[in-house]
Parts: structure tokens; sequence; C-alpha cells
């Protein structure tokens, strides 16, 4: 810790007076060299494999090929690792400064008409520096867990392209100072998750799921351009700094143009963010390789929603009605999707479900004004998050070489086929032991500060006026049943998984296997984040509870402090406009009171569970034979919302495409062309009746008609 | 550079030399030898598109609005002049056309088999076509250059063509032809009415401005001119021509209609129709009209698309889909809309020329253009893929491509004025994944099923020589398209602002002559002379005292025009 | 005087004309053909003599163009001669569309 001051007070030295961003710009550009070099690598590895592939060969692996396999595994994981300690220097110069303005480093001019000027800028303040911090650090540690979890895969090289090109453009969502920035980087992430999803694309379903994420994330970023222009109109500028200066006074507290604006970016939000009713395509993206899981669709893209909201804080507090379907929309996904995750045996998909239900606790963090409430939890989501993602992948990882190792045609992905792993796994066990406890909400542990503080705020902004109290009060009712399931389906994947007796097989329990160290040392990092990382912002009213360890814990309310000169501003509106929010939950009590809680709650949840699950009678999928019924049935089949779409969108669009196709353009619209030739060839036809071929006919017809006109011209 | 142009005479000659030159490749051609017929054709165009870059340093983005401008008698009695010139929107246009020939000439080695010679010189007599008529500045010499585009393609298309290659030629050349043959009513019709003023007889754009005319002449006229470039764009539901003709057409064939073709029409409503009619151009039912064509366009050729089991089909019908973001860019009518309108057909150019050129490849390697024939192509084809994904990207406007910037910029431009209309429109980027993406999944995705797509060779060198310049040309112009939007600001601007002009000045059509001398003498000068008066750039404000000097100066029928003498 | 030469000319255009209209043979309808040609020319010379010298001037045309027409007529007539042995004009219909 001393070095680090010393870091910082020298760099405050050199920069006095303020903070001086270091080399922000090659924050960027590392990621987009490791994509183009890997790329490259990837490019070279392909035409190979296409040359074995044509001479009847299956191709060969990368491993131990110093071009397509040695070089990737420094590359990838080296330019992100740089990009964090670069991250880390700039985190530490703005820790030593006041900052109060953000700063903006505009590089060239991007879009340029007579009346708009989109520069290609980034802008670095306290929450882009939080994101970045989130997003280079676990960034770097999966792709250090990659190098292991890939290595034998045939697309190595293009793997890391992919993943790096993702870190490349989730930055530039972060950094853009407008947005049209945002914008780039916001289909640039949802790019590189098509790709990743479908990495595997000689499989028709990943490819699939790849292309479902990207059509529903459209329709997302279909909103979000209406915003954008949205806001064009109404400021004639698109930069951050000035529409989010202007804003209170060019837009009226709750007028239209606010509201549409919020409920467009809103809808933008879900698309990203996997939010009710857009969530659909999340699950289906655990398609693509485990770390992708953790990264893309875990910890990095999925919560560009929340950091959207979050950023356009000024605007959301300007539009209640805006702000309030945020918080609806997250505590209904949370609870919703925490219900399906009850009743899934993929363990992908648990977590899948887990995450969108996460999400939905930071929207509702963000909806109810608690920006930093849910930067927060996404920060410490990220961290257990994405420790869980990797656990899981660690243990696919042992399964699949596992059944491989037999030729068993199990899924190793399927809890029902686990059990017992903690013998075979005893570092992967102890931290995702961890990240349960974590995300479980319980004390000291990083989500139970997290996500107390949102549901703490949820709960006390129902006490606050603007008619939004019933609504809220409802929210955090939700919230707090969401915040029970989750901790019930995530023992449950904890004992399915790595507790009772091994289900896999004898044989191939011999080859269960702890995972290499490259994916171990992520892991144990990780553990460590999810207990630490709760420790930046223990609220202030509970500091000197024994949730603060009576005041023990160094940091609290740093995240809130360390983000007030971005949130300030909305924060003011909000308060001027709503009022501040109640000292006391809807139904009463203290925070300390609320804290313990939920706290004990989540631990008598978690041990009847915990007892319940080892109890079950649980047998490998294959003979799983006993129907489920009920709402067990209702809740595997995920409350059949992909059917209804299905049905009720899919299906009809396509009709709709072919019987424009077949009736609308080639019937009614070529078929009347067609019919004006037929008119235009008729008279033709009538025309060639008098063409007999015969020079007499022709010549009686000439004479006749010099007759007829002569005749004309006398008479 | 700007120096070294104007040491060889640049301005004076390049325009002329870039229409003509390709007659005499296409002599070169013909005289040649049968298999060196397409070495020498890619040689002389892609000199003439080196020759063609120069436009970009010739052209000043701070200069008069027409540059390079020159003016010859052609028929005097009549008033037909060969007048040539070029502004920010013809210079894109001519700089695509140059550079789309010697790419689809090279993308068409191994496809053309038959008729060689003939091929390659009907394809550089195209190029005389539409560089003429990128250029030309009076009306009569456009129609002369706008039919002559039909007669190569016609035959490009029927005799090289697929299966049903005359029906598809026979088709698109009466569709085409009745169409501009209503437009040359209107342009006679025009004609008149100028010379009833007392005028003296011309066909000059730049004279023909600012004719007064009744807003029910406006209507009419705009009617004529409108069919024949709604054909030609196409705008649905004019468009069941394009999907024959590119699906029969030869890849360089399609290349060419897709890429340049398609923005004769476009062209023509920018550059004629809106400064011409501009009562009408505004007109509350012909505004919305047009624009919600354009937007079912965008929609229901997209949905059209989905559903085709024809690769280059469902290729042809995403072309009607984004020429509907142009048509709802040039008739918002504000700067960002035609500014994102222009932008789409360059990168609808690029994106969908090599497409088509990809597309073409793949029917050298497998004989069909069934979508269900291919799948799992990444893996044999991985530079392939690697390129159709990115065009394919860059079609469907992602970001950091080209197609981007365009789509932005049109729906940026529509929505100030129409927001209904292009909150409808902009339900477009949601329906281009859902054509575009299933399309590459199915050729590049799944299982490598067919033991024929298993021995499926990669591109070759002159393959990647043939797509690189178009990836790297979507990537840096939706990078950076700065360079080119700002050249083209003040020729759109001049647009906006003259038919606001002409509109704001009352309805009487007199006031807009008025108006039409300002912009004519503002803009009619050329390159040269413009920077020796003083505020005759339309950057710098024009002081009376100065206006009068230049319009005495160069106001047709009275002294004269700059080119001629001087 | 004039009458009587127009009356002439008439009468042997008419002649010319249903030999035209009526005969098969194409040698005989080409002879008709000119038969109408000189019908034409008799009459421009009886003008001649009442308007000046132009009307002569147009039977000098007219003959100049008959006499490349009898070249090309006749030599159009061999080559079908050669290719169907008849010169019968029922026989050629291939310019039906």
């Amino acid at each position: 810790m001393t070095g680090l001051e010393n870091a910082t007070v020298l760099l405050l030295q050199a920069s006095p007076g303020g903070y001086d961003p270091i080399l922000p710009g090659l924050i960027l550009l590392l990621p987009l060299l490791g994509f183009l070099a890997n790329g490259a690598l990837g490019l070279i590895g392909g035409v190979r494999a296409a040359e074995e592939l044509r001479s009847g060969r299956e191709p060969a692996r990368h491993e131990g090929r110093p071009l397509t396999h040695t070089l990737p595994t420094w590359i990838g994981p080296a330019t992100i690792g740089l990009a964090f300690v670069l991250t880390t220097a700039n985190f530490m110069a703005m820790l030593g400064a006041e900052l109060t303005d953000p700063i903006v480093r505009s590089y060239w001019m991007w879009m340029a008409t007579g009346t708009l000027g989109v520069e290609a800028a980034i802008q670095l303040d306290q929450l882009s520096m939080i994101m970045m911090m989130v997003i280079t650090g676990v960034g770097f540690l999966i792709h250090v867990f990659s190098v292991g979890y890939m290595k034998d895969d045939p697309g190595y090289p293009r793997y890391f392209a992919y993943l790096n090109l993702f870190v490349f453009f989730m930055l530039i969502l972060i950094m853009g100072a407008n947005f049209p920035m945002m914008f780039v980087g916001w289909e640039g992430v949802g790019l590189c998750s098509y790709l990743l999803i479908g990495f595997w694309f000689q499989d028709r379903e990943k490819a699939d799921a790849g292309k479902k994420a990207f059509i529903v994330n459209r329709i997302g970023d279909f909103g979000f351009l209406l915003a954008i222009f949205l806001l064009f109109v109404s400021f004639g500028t698109l930069d951050y700094a000035t529409i989010f200066d202007q804003a209170p006074e060019v837009l009226t507290y709750g007028g239209g143009v606010a509201t549409a604006v919020t409920l467009f970016l809103l809808l933008g939000a879900i698309g990203k963010s996997a939010q009710v009713p857009l969530y659909v395509w999340l699950p289906d993206a655990m398609a693509g390789p485990t770390p992708v899981s953790a990264l893309i669709h875990a910890a990095t893209m999925v919560t560009a929603g929340v950091y959207l909201v979050a950023r356009a804080g000024v605007l959301f507090a300007l539009a209640p009605v805006g702000a309030a379907a945020v918080a609806t929309i997250g505590a209904v996904t949370a609870l919703f999707a925490a219900t399906i995750a009850l009743q899934q045996y993929d363990i992908k998909k648990v977590l899948a479900y887990s995450t969108v239900s996460q999400l939905g606790f930071m929207f509702l963090g963000v909806g109810v004004g608690a920006y930093a409430a849910g930067v927060f939890h996404l920060m410490t989501h990220a961290f257990f998050k994405a420790l869980l993602f990797l656990g899981a992948g660690a243990v696919i990882h042992s399964m699949h070489h596992a059944l491989h190792a037999t030729h068993k045609d199990w899924d190793a992905q399927d809890m029902r086929n686990m059990g017992g792993l903690r013998r075979y796994m005893p570092v992967t066990w102890v931290t995702m032991a961890i990240a349960t406890v974590a995300i479980a909400g319980i004390w000291p542990f990083a989500g139970f500060f997290s996500k107390d503080e949102i549901i703490w705020y949820a709960g006390t902004a129902a006490g606050v006026g603007g008619g939004y109290g019933a609504l809220f009060t409802v929210l955090w009712g939700m919230a707090l049943a969401a915040a029970v399931l989750t901790a019930i389906y995530m023992t449950r994947l904890l004992v399915m998984t790595f507790h009772g007796s091994n289900r896999t097989g004898d044989a191939e329990a011999s080859h269960l296997h702890e995972a290499p160290l490259t994916m171990i040392v992520p892991l144990c990092i990780l553990a460590v984040l999810s207990v630490v990382g709760g420790w930046l912002n223990v609220p202030g009213s509970v500091r000197n509870s024994i949730f603060g360890g009576f005041g023990l814990l160094p940091m609290s309310d740093w995240l809130d402090r360390w983000l007030q000169p971005v949130t300030q501003s909305a924060v003011d509106i909000r308060v001027a406009e709503l009022g501040g929010y109640a000292s006391s939950a809807p139904v009463g009590g203290g925070h300390v009171l609320w804290g313990a809680i939920a706290t004990g709650v989540a631990l008598v949840v978690v041990i009847l569970t915990a007892r319940a699950v080892s109890r079950q009678k649980i047998v490998p999928a294959t003979q799983d034979t006993v129907p489920l019924s009920g709402i067990r049935k209702h809740l595997y089949h995920k409350w059949y919302v992909d059917e209804l779409y299905d049905r009720v969108i899919v299906r009809p669009v396509v009709r709709a495409s072919r019987f424009s196709w077949r009736w609308i353009d080639q019937i009614l619209i070529d078929g009347t062309v067609n019919a004006v030739g037929g008119v235009a060839r008729g008279f033709g036809w009538f025309g060639s009746l008098f063409q007999t071929g015969q020079v007499t006919t022709y010549a009686f017809i000439l004479t006749l008609s010099a007759l007829a006109v002569l005749g004309a011209l006398i008479f | 550079m700007t120096a070294l142009l104007d040491a060889i005479g640049y301005d004076v000659w390049a325009l002329h030399a870039l229409i003509w030159l390709p007659l005499l490749g296409m002599l070169a051609v013909l005289l040649a030898p049968q298999e060196r017929a397409k070495k020498i054709a890619f040689g002389w165009t892609a000199a003439l598109f080196l020759l063609s870059l120069g436009l970009w340093w010739a052209f000043d983005p701070e200069g008069p609005l027409f540059q390079l401008t020159s003016r010859v008698e052609w028929i005097a009695l009549w008033g037909v002049s060969y007048a040539l010139g070029l502004d920010g929107i013809s210079l894109f246009m001519v700089l695509l056309t140059t550079l789309t020939m010697p790419l689809a000439i090279l993308g068409s080695f191994r496809y053309i088999r038959k008729h060689e010679k003939a091929f390659y010189a009907l394809m550089l007599l195209l190029q005389t076509g539409i560089v003429g008529v990128f250029t030309s500045m009076d009306l009569f010499l456009f129609y002369v250059f706008f039919e002559l585009t039909l007669v190569p393609m016609y035959f490009i298309v029927g005799v090289w063509g697929g299966e049903r290659r005359i029906y598809a030629a026979i088709k698109f050349f009466l569709y085409t032809a009745l169409g501009s043959l209503l437009m040359l009513v209107g342009i006679l019709y025009l004609y008149a009415q100028a010379r009833a003023t007392g005028a003296p007889p011309s066909f000059h754009f730049l004279d023909l401005l600012g004719t007064p005319l009744t807003l029910t002449e406006q209507l009419w006229l705009f009617a004529a001119f409108a069919l024949a470039f709604a054909i030609k764009v196409p705008v649905f539901p004019f468009h069941t021509w394009l999907p024959d003709a590119h699906v029969e057409a030869p890849t360089p064939g399609s290349v060419v209609l897709a890429a340049i073709l398609l923005k004769l029409g476009t062209y023509g409503f920018l550059r004629f129709v809106l400064p011409l009619f501009p009562e009408a151009a505004i007109h509350p039912t012909v505004v919305m009209v047009m624009l919600t064509l354009g937007v079912i366009g965008i929609i229901y050729a997209a949905w059209v698309a989905a559903v085709q089991p024809d690769a280059k089909k469902l290729v042809a019908y995403t072309s009607v889909a984004h020429m509907g973001f142009v048509v709802i860019g040039i008739f918002a009518l504000t700067v960002n809309g035609l500014q994102g309108g222009l932008m789409v057909m360059i990168s609808h150019g690029i994106s969908t020329g090599a497409l088509f050129l990809i597309l073409g490849m793949l029917y050298e390697r497998r004989h069909t253009r069934a979508i269900e024939d291919f799948g799992g192509l990444a893996r044999v084809t991985p530079l392939l893929a690697t390129a159709l994904i990115i065009t394919a990207l860059a079609s469907i406007g992602l970001p950091g491509t080209s197609g981007f910037v365009g789509e932005f910029l049109a729906l940026l431009g529509t929505f100030e004025r129409y927001p209904v209309l292009a909150g409808l429109a902009t339900t477009g980027v949601i329906f281009a994944a859902y054509y575009m993406l299933p399309m590459v999944q199915r050729i590049l995705f799944n299982r490598l099923e067919n033991p024929e797509n298993r021995s499926m060779p990669d591109l070759s060198g002159r393959e990647i020589a043939v797509l690189a310049p178009l990836v790297a040309l979507m990537i840096l112009l939706g990078v950076h398209p700065t360079p080119v939007l700002e050249r083209m600001d003040p020729a759109v601007q001049a647009i906006v602002e003259y038919v606001d002009d002409a509109n704001r000045e009352g309805p009487l059509a007199a006031a807009a002559r008025a108006e039409g001398e300002r912009f004519a003498v503002e803009v009619g000068v050329g390159a040269r002379e413009a920077r020796d008066v003083p505020g005759a750039g339309l950057q710098r404000p024009a002081t009376p005292e100065s206006m009068d000097l230049v319009r005495s100066m160069h106001w047709p029928g009275t002294a004269g025009f700059p080119g001629q003498e001087e | 005087m004039l009458v009587e030469a127009l009356v002439l000319s008439a009468i042997l255009f008419v002649i010319g004309t249903f030999g035209v209209l009526l005969r098969k043979n194409a040698i005989i309808i080409f002879l008709c053909i000119e038969l109408q040609l000189n019908a034409v020319n008799l009459s421009f010379v009886a003008f001649s003599r009442f308007l000046g010298i132009d009307g002569q001037l147009f039977v000098f045309f007219v003959m100049t163009v008959a006499a490349a027409e009898a070249a090309v007529g006749l030599a159009i007539i061999i080559s079908v001669f050669r290719h169907y042995e008849a010169v019968n004009v029922n026989n050629f219909n291939l310019l039906k569309w």
C-alpha cells in the first residue's frame, strides 16, 4: 500500500493541481493491436487448417505451435494486462487529484456535417475510471484463465482476437465522450458477443444463439438510436458534457422529451443488459466458451445498460417516469429470472438466469436514483459472477475431459451428472463457495454490501413523495423475494455440483481433476476480490455497527464519494423534485436492522437449501425420467417465454415476409409490371396479323391507303 | 499535389479525359487479341482510376460549388451544349465509378468465358456513360448519357447472364427506358418554359434553374422526373426489375448495377429534381409520398430479402432497402439527411459491390447461388469468410463501418423533421440483422455437410486484390468519413439553402427565379476564376458589389461563360 | 394536249398498279413497277411543257433511281430464284413476323 501511495504522490508532484491522463489512448490501442495481431495469426491458422481439411485430414491442434499457439498465449493476455497497468496508473493519479470536471481527449473529427459534429473523443472521469478498472482487471484475469481453458481448441488465436476486440469495444463504450461513441462500443461489443457465442460455429444451435443475441440486441439498439436522435434534436449536440450540463435548462422536469429520451435509452439498456422482456438472448448466449460467458455475459458487456443509466443519470433524474420504469423493469427482472434459475439443470443456465436477476438488482438501484449503489453492485457482481462462471468453466473443463476420456456422450454441463466434485477440485470448490456466499448476500462478503445497499435505497425511496411510494414499496418487496431466491438457487448449484456423491460414473471419475494453474490463479484472485470488494463502500449508516466492523473497515462510503462528481447533479435534481430518501424501510426499521435481517435470512436459507438439496435424490440426466409437474415444469421450461415469442413475434414476421414476397412482390407488383408488358405484346400481336409476309398483300394495303389519303385530300 | 495538377492543366482536361478515354480503351480492347482483352480492360480502367484520384486534390472544398467546369456549344440552334462540371456530390460518384470499374473487371476474369472482347468493350462503354451522367451540366447531355448507360447494361445482362437473362434484360431496358422517356418530355417542357421567358435557348442546368413554373407545372414535371429516377433507384414499388436483373446479370454486371447504376437515380433527385422544382420538392403530399415509399422500401425489402433462397436475390433486395435510406434522407431535405443519403450511396456502392463480388466468387466455385447449397464455409475458406463477414457488417451498418455513418446521418436528418417516419425507418436496423445474419450463418457457419464444399479453394491472390481495397474503404470511411463529408458539405448546403430560399421568397416562381440567379452565379464559376473573384465562393459571404461584378462577367447570355473565354 | 398526256399516264399507272397487285411472277411485278414509274415520268414531261424544265430534271432522277433499283431488284430476284427455284411471290413469306 505504501508503494502505491508513493506512486500517487509522485504522480501528483508530476502534475500539481490536477490529474493529467497517462496515455489514455494507449489503453484503447493495446487491445486493438492485440486484436490485429491475433486476428492475423487466426487467419494464418485458419488457412492452414483449411488446407489440411481440403487434403482430407482433420485439422491438427494448435498447442505447441509457436505461431498460432504460443504467440496468442502471450499477446492476448499481455495487451489487456498492460492496459490494466496503465488504467491502474491513471486511477492512482485520479485518486490523488480533486477532479471535478471530466477530462475529454479528442482525437479526430469523426462525423461532421453543417449542423452536427461528432468527435472521436474519450472522456475520463470517476465513473469511466471505475468501469475501466473492472473491465481491464477482470478482463485480464479471464484472458489468463482462457489460456488454460482454450488451449486445445482449433480456433485458439481467433478466440483471443475476438476477446481482445471485445475489450477494445467495451473500453470505447465506457470511455466515449459522446453518445455516438458509446453506440460504437455498444454495437461493437454486440458484434464480439455474436462472434464469441457462435465461436463454435459448426454447431448450428450455437450459431443460432449468436444470431439471436445480435438481433435481440438490435431491438435495443433501435431504441438507443432514437434516443440519440431525440437528444440531438433537443440539444444540437451529442457530447455528454454539453448535454448533461444543459439538460436541466433544456428539458422540463417530467416533460415529454425527457421521458421519451429516457424510455428509448431504457429500451437500449434492456436489450444490452438482458432485462425483461428482451432477456431471452442471454441464456442462449451460454453456447459460447465459458470464459466468454464470464467476461461478456456476466462481468462487463451486460452491465453496459447499468452504465448507460448511471451515465445519463441527469436525464433519468429529469424524467421520473423513465427512472421508475428502470426500477420496475429491474425489480421484475430480478424476481422473474430468479424463479427460472431455481429449476435449471445446466450449470451455466443457472448462472445465466442469475446474471439476469442480478442485473435487475442493478437496474433497480440506478432506477431509484442510487447510482453509486448500482455501480457498486455492478463491480462486486463482476467479481463474484466472473468467479462463478470461471469456476463453472473449470468444472465443465474437467467434466469434459473425463467424459471425453471414456467417450461417454453425457452432457458435461448438466449438474445432474456432477456431484461430489469437491474431492477432485478442492480449489474450485472453495472459491465457488466463497462466490456463492457472496452472491447470496452474507456478511462480510461483497454481495452483502452492494445488494443490501440497493434494497435499502429501493425501500427508503418508497418513503418519499412524487406518487411513486406505493410502486417502490412493491419493488422493494420483489427485490427482497429475489434476494431470497438468489440464496436458494445458488446453494442448490453449489450442492448439486460439489457435494453429495459423484454421479459422473466410476470410470470417468478417475479422470476428474483440478484445473491447471492458469485457471486456478484467476479463480483465487477473484475469490479474494469477492470478499474484500464489498468493503469499498460500507454505508455510513452501518459503519459503526458490526456490519462495518465497528469502524474497522476503512473505506466506508468510498465509492459514493468517489462517484459524487458524476452523480451529484442527478442526485440534486432528484432530491429537489422528489425529496431525499426516508430514514427507514417502508415497514419501519433502520439500516442496521435490515442488514441483520438480510444476512440472517440469507444464512438460514442457505443452510435450509443445502440440507434440502442434499436430501434430494438426484440421478444423472439420462436416467432422470420422472416428468416435472406443476410449477416446477413451468420453471424448467422458463415460463415458455421463448415459445411465446416464437409464436407471437418470430413466426408472424417470417410469415409476413413470405407473404410479402410471394403475394405482394411476385404476384401483385411484378404481376402488374408483367401485365403491362403483356398488354403491349397484345397490341403487337394484333398488328402482326396484318403481316402476312406476302408482298402482294402489303402492296394492296399500300395502294388502298394511298387511295384513301388521296380521297381524303380531294374531298 | 495541387501544384503538380495545376502544372499539367489537370483542371482543364480531367473530366473530358475521364469520359472519353474509356471509349479509346474500348477501341484498344476490340483491336487486341481475345486472350489479352481482359488485361487491357483492367489496366485501362485502373489507370483511369489513378487519373481520377487527381480530382480529390483538384476539387477545392473551399472553392465554388461547381468546379472544373467547361462549356462548348454542341447543337447551337437548340442551345444544347457539351457542358461539364463537378461538385462535391458528383466528385464522389465519379470516384466510386472509377474505383468500381477496375475491381468489377478484375473480379470477372474467371466468370466471363465467351465473347470476352465484346464484354470488356461494353464495360468501357458503360464507364463513359456513367461518368458522363455524373459530370453533365446540360440536361440534354445528361439525358444522352443516361440512355447510353442502358445499352451496354442491356447487352451485359442479355448476353452474359444466367438462364432467364433475356427476360431480365428486356425488363430492365423497357422499365428504365419508359421512365427516362417521360423525363425527356419533362426536360423539353422545362426547356420550352424557359424559352418562353425570352431567355436564349439552353439546356444548361444553371440556365434552367429558376425557370418560372406554376405549382401544378412543377408537380407534373416532378412526377415525370421522379418516375424516371424512382425506377432507377429503385423506389418501392418500382423495384421488381432489380432482383431479376441482379440475379441474371453476370458478376461484374451486378456489381456495376448495384454499386453505380442505382445511384444514377438518387443522384438525379439530388442534382436536378430538388433544385429545379423546389416547390414540388417540399410539397407536403410529395414529401409524404416519397418518405412513405422510402420507409416501406426499407422495411418491406428487408422482409422480402430475409426469405430469399437465392443469395444474389437476397442482396438485390437489400439494395432496395438501402436505397430507401437514401430516399428518406433526400426528401427530408435537411443537411444531415442529404449527407447521410450520400454516404449511404457511397457505402452501399462499396459494400454491396463487394457482396456481389463475393457471391460471384462462390458461384465460380460451386455454380450455384442457392444459400442452402453452402454451409460451414468458414472452415474451408477463412479468408473469404472474413471478407464476407466484414462486408455483411458494413452492409447492415455496424458502427465503425461506412454503412453506419450513412444510415445514422440519414435517419438523424429525417428525424429532425419527420420523427415518426424516421422512427419507423430506424426499425430497418433490426430487420437488416434479420436478413443478413441468417444468410451469413447459412453460408459460412453451421456444419460443413456438402462434400463439394469441402474441397473449395480459398481466395486467390487476384480475388484478394479485388476485395481488399473495398474492405479497407468500408472501415476507413466508417472510422474517418470527415474528409468525404466536408467535401460534400458545400453542395449539400447549397441544395438545402436553395430550396429553402426558393420557397421562402414567396409562392411566386419569379422570386425563385431571382434566387436562382444568385445560386447560379455563385456556383457557375470555374474553380480558378472563382479564386480571383472576391466573395464568389460559397463559404465567404458575397458583397453586393462583387455579386454585380460576377453577374456581369459570368451570367450566361450577358457575357458568355467561363471556360469558353478568359 | 396536257389532258391527253395525263390520261395516258393515268391509264399506264393503273395498269401498272393492277399488275403489281395481281400478278404473281416477281419479274412481271417488277416490270409493272417500271411501268408505274414511267407513267409518272410521262406526266412530269407533260407538265414541264407548261411549268418549266424542273419536271424533265426529275425524270432523269427517276430514271437513275429506277436503273439502280432494277439492278438491285433483279439481283434479289435471282438470288431468291436460286434458293426456291421459283419466282412466284406467294412463296416468299419469310418476312411474316
